[in-house]
C-alpha cells in the first residue's frame, strides 16, 4: 500500500512542486510555519503558498507586515525556541533590509553559542530575470550568501529538484537559504510524487555525460546550458552538464571527476562576474584538477552592472550564443 | 507636559511616594545585594581591563536599578534577549559569573547559557534582538506557555529599523514580549536631542497601539513593579509593552572609549550623589528599618569573595580549543571548513614542533 503511494505522482510546474513541499511540511510537523509578505489569503505574489492559509489556519500560514528585517528577525527568535519557520522573501531583491539579520544572527548563533542555540530555518527567495519584472525585482545574489559562513544554499531547476531540496532543506539543522529561479516557476511540467522526498543537499546531478566540456550551471541557467550543449552537440562537441543545485557546500567530487575527464569547463551563472560563485568554480577546479586541464576555464556570466529592467534585461542574462562561444573557446584553444 | 510621567515608588530621598504596596523587606534586601553585585563585578571587570587581563568591556554602572529591577520580575522560564551592556540584567538572572567574565576575554564559552536558563548570546548589532524576542515570543504564545520574552536595548536602538519592525510584529501578533529600554542619554557621544525629536521613547508605543511606560530606571522598585505588571499583562495574552527606563550611566561607552570629549563628566559626578540607584535603595531602607549595618558589611564581603573567585577561575579556565573556530558553524561538518581545518590544524602543528 506505501509502495503503490510513493509512486504517485502529478503533473506539476516548479511552483506546484514547490507549494506541494510546503502542504507536505505543514501536514507532518506542527511546528513548521509559513511567514512573508502576502503568502497567506493571496496566496503568495507567485502563487506558491496558495491555499496553504486556508488549510492550516492564520497562526501557521502568517501574513506577515511588509517588513524583511522583521521576517527574518522574528523567524530567529521562532528558530531558537523550537518552532521551524520556512521564510518567503517576496523577491529576492528584497532581501537587502534582512541582510544585517541573516550576516549577523542566522549564519553566526551556532558558532557564538558552540552549538548551545540553532536556528533551523528556511529562507525561499525566487529569484532572476527573464520575467520582465520591475527594477531590483530580478536580482541573483547568491555570491552574498555563499560567502556568507554558517548558511547554506540551494538551487532548483526542476519541478522535482525544488520540491526535494525544499524538504531536505527543512529538516537540516542549519539555516538554507533557496533560491527559486522565477524564469523556470511556470516552465515546464514535470511529473512530481507526491509523498515526501529528500534530494540531498551537497549533490549537483549530471544532466549529460560528454568527453569534451564540462557545463556547470544552476538555477534557470541550466535550461540555457542544455540548449547550447544540443547545439554544439551536432558539430559533435560532447558536453557533461552538470546541474550543481547545491551552492554551498559545492559538489567539489562530482565536478572534479567530469573535469578530469574532460579537461575543459564553462561556468555559467545569471549573477554578477566579479566575486561571483564561478570564480570559486575556477578554484575548486584549479584545486583539484589543474594537470587535467586542457585549456582555461571560461564563464559567461551577468555583467557587472545591476540587472537592468525590462527591455535591456535579455542582454544581460547569459544567452545561449554566448555559452556555445565560450565551448568553442575552450575547445580552440 | 508629556503623557507618560514617570512612574517612581522611592524618591531620591529614599521616600515610598507610589500608590502601590510596599514590597516586603527580604525582596527589597535581594534587589540591593543584586545591585551591589552586579557593580562590583563592572567595577572589577574595568579594573581587570585596566590590568590587561580582560579585554575591551562595556560598562554599565549607574544602570543596576533598571537591569536587576527588570531580570528579577522575570520567571525562570522566561527569555532574555540582552545586549552587550546587559550583564549586570543577565548575571541576575542567573547567567554564570565566570562565563560573563570569560566573554568579555573573547571566548566564546561566555555565550553559553546555565542549562535551564534562556538567555541569548548578547546582541552585538543594534536593536536587531527585538525582533528575536517577538520570534520567541510566538512560540511561547502557540505553546501556550506561560513563558515570556523580554528584549533589552539603549536608546540609540530606538532609531534603528529592527526596533520598530520588531515593535510592529509584537503589536501585530500580540506576542508576550517586553521591550525594555535603558535609555541612558547617549548613543556613544550622540545625545538623545539629536537622536530623536520625540519627547519620550515610551510615546512610540502609541504608534504601535501598545502601552508605553516611562519609569526611574534608577528606581529599583519601581523597575521591579513596572515590568512585573508588564510581565503579568503578557502572561495574559494581553501583549507587548514598551518600557522606558531613564537612568544614567557613570563611565564611558566602553573602555576603549573617552566620554569627557562629548559629554561633561561632572554630571556624573552630580549624579552619583542625587540619583544613584543603590544610594536611593540604602536610604529607603534605612527609613523602613530594613538596613543592617552588619548584613550590608557582610554581602559586601561575600560578593567580593564571590568575584574574585570567578576572575580565578576564568583566569585558571582551560585554554580556547582551536576546533571551536571550525565545529559550530555547522551540525554536520561541510568539506571546505573541514579541509580548511585540516590544513589548519597541520600547520599549527608544524609550527609548534
Amino acid at each position: 500500500m506505501e509502495a503503490t503511494k510513493a509512486q504517485q505522482t502529478r503533473s506539476m510546474t516548479m511552483v506546484q512542486a514547490v507549494n506541494d513541499a510546503l502542504r507536505v511540511a505543514l501536514e507532518q510537523d506542527e511546528t513548521v510555519l509559513l511567514l512573508g509578505e502576502d503568502i497567506g489569503r493571496n496566496g503568495g505574489v507567485f502563487r506558491a503558498t496558495d491555499g496553504l492559509q486556508a488549510q492550516f489556519g492564520e497562526e501557521r500560514v502568517i501574513d506577515t507586515p511588509l517588513s524583511e528585517a522583521g521576517i527574518v528577525g522574528t523567524a530567529v527568535g521562532l528558530a531558537v525556541s523550537g518552532s521551524k519557520p520556512i521564510v518567503e522573501i517576496q523577491f529576492m531583491g528584497f532581501v537587502y533590509p534582512a541582510y544585517e539579520q541573516i550576516m549577523t544572527h542566522v549564519s553566526r548563533i551556532r558558532m557564538r553559542s558552540l552549538s548551545h542555540y540553532t536556528v533551523p530555518m528556511v529562507i525561499r527567495a525566487p529569484y532572476g530575470a527573464g520575467i520582465r519584472a520591475p527594477e531590483i525585482h530580478s536580482d541573483s545574489m547568491e555570491a552574498l550568501f555563499t560567502h556568507m559562513p554558517g548558511i547554506k544554499v540551494v538551487c532548483p531547476s526542476t519541478p522535482t529538484e525544488a520540491k526535494g531540496l525544499l524538504l531536505a532543506a527543512l529538516r537540516d539543522p542549519d539555516p538554507v537559504l533557496m533560491m527559486e529561479p522565477l524564469r523556470l516557476y511556470r516552465g515546464e511540467k514535470e511529473d512530481v510524487a507526491l509523498n515526501h522526498y529528500e534530494t540531498d543537499i551537497g549533490k549537483a546531478t549530471k544532466l549529460s555525460e560528454g568527453k569534451d566540456v564540462t557545463l556547470l550551471a544552476w538555477g534557470a541557467m541550466v535550461a540555457v546550458v542544455k540548449k547550447a550543449a544540443a547545439a554544439v552537440a551536432e558539430e559533435g562537441i560532447a558536453c557533461d552538464v552538470i546541474d550543481l543545485r547545491t551552492l554551498f557546500p559545492l559538489d567539489k567530487d562530482t565536478i572534479a571527476e567530469s573535469v578530469q575527464k574532460t579537461g575543459r569547463a564553462v561556468v555559467v551563472h545569471e549573477a554578477h562576474a566579479t566575486g561571483g560563485l564561478g570564480n570559486d568554480l575556477v578554484s575548486v577546479i584549479n584545486d583539484t584538477s589543474f594537470l587535467s586541464m586542457r585549456s582555461p576555464i571560461e564563464r559567461v556570466t551577468g555583467f557587472d552592472v545591476p540587472v537592468p529592467i525590462g527591455s535591456l534585461e535579455d542582454h544581460y542574462i547569459p544567452s545561449v550564443s554566448r555559452v556555445v562561444e565560450a565551448i568553442h573557446k575552450t575547445v580552440q584553444f | 507636559m508629556n503623557r507618560f510621567p514617570l512612574v517612581q515608588s522611592v524618591d531620591q530621598d529614599g521616600k515610598w511616594v507610589s500608590q502601590e504596596e510596599k514590597i516586603e523587606g527580604t525582596l527589597i534586601k535581594s534587589f540591593y545585594r543584586h545591585m551591589l553585585r552586579v557593580r562590583t563585578f563592572d567595577k572589577k571587570a574595568v579594573t581587570l581591563q585596566r590590568q590587561g587581563r580582560l579585554g575591551t568591556y562595556a560598562l554599565f554602572e549607574g544602570q543596576e536599578a533598571a537591569q536587576v529591577g527588570s531580570a528579577l520580575a522575570l520567571k525562570d522560564h522566561d527569555w532574555l534577549f540582552p545586549t552587550y551592556r546587559d550583564h549586570g540584567a543577565t548575571l541576575t538572572f542567573g547567567a554564570d559569573m565566570v562565563r560573563t567574565f570569560l566573554y568579555w576575554n573573547g571566548r566564546t564559552e561566555g555565550c553559553v547559557p546555565p542549562e535551564g536558563k534562556r538567555i541569548f548570546p548578547p546582541a552585538v548589532p543594534i536593536a536587531t534582538q527585538i525582533p528575536h524576542a517577538v520570534g520567541a515570543g510566538m512560540t511561547e504564545k502557540r505553546k501556550g506557555s506561560q513563558a515570556i520574552s523580554i528584549a533589552y536595548f539603549g536608546d540609540g536602538a530606538t532609531s534603528e529599523g529592527d526596533f520598530h519592525e520588531g515593535l510592529n510584529f509584537g503589536s501585530v501578533f500580540k506576542t508576550p514580549t517586553l521591550f525594555f529600554c535603558q535609555n541612558n542619554g547617549y548613543a556613544i557621544s550622540v545625545p538623545i536631542e539629536k537622536q530623536m525629536n520625540s519627547e519620550t521613547i515610551a510615546q512610540k508605543a502609541d504608534a504601535y497601539g501598545i502601552p508605553g511606560v516611562r519609569v526611574d530606571g534608577n528606581d529599583c522598585v519601581a523597575v521591579y513593579q513596572t515590568v512585573k505588571k508588564a510581565a503579568e499583562r503578557a502572561r495574559a495574552g494581553e501583549g507587548p509593552t514598551l518600557i522606558e527606563a531613564l537612568t544614567w550611566r557613570y563611565g564611558a561607552h566602553t573602555t576603549a572609549d573617552d566620554p569627557s570629549k562629548y559629554r561633561d563628566q561632572s554630571i556624573s559626578d552630580e549624579r552619583r550623589v542625587t540619583t544613584d540607584p543603590l544610594t536611593r535603595l540604602a536610604l529607603y531602607m534605612k527609613r523602613e528599618r530594613i538596613w543592617d549595618e552588619q548584613w550590608a558589611s557582610h554581602i559586601e564581603k561575600e560578593l567580593k569573595e564571590e568575584i574574585n573567585d570567578a576572575v580565578d577561575k576564568m583566569e585558571a579556565f582551560a585554554k580556547p580549543d582551536i576546533n571551536n573556530v571550525f565545529d559550530h558553524v555547522f551540525a554536520t561538518p561541510v568539506w571546505p571548513i573541514t579541509e580548511q581545518k585540516e590544513r589548519y590544524l597541520k600547520h599549527v602543528k608544524g609550527v609548534s614542533s
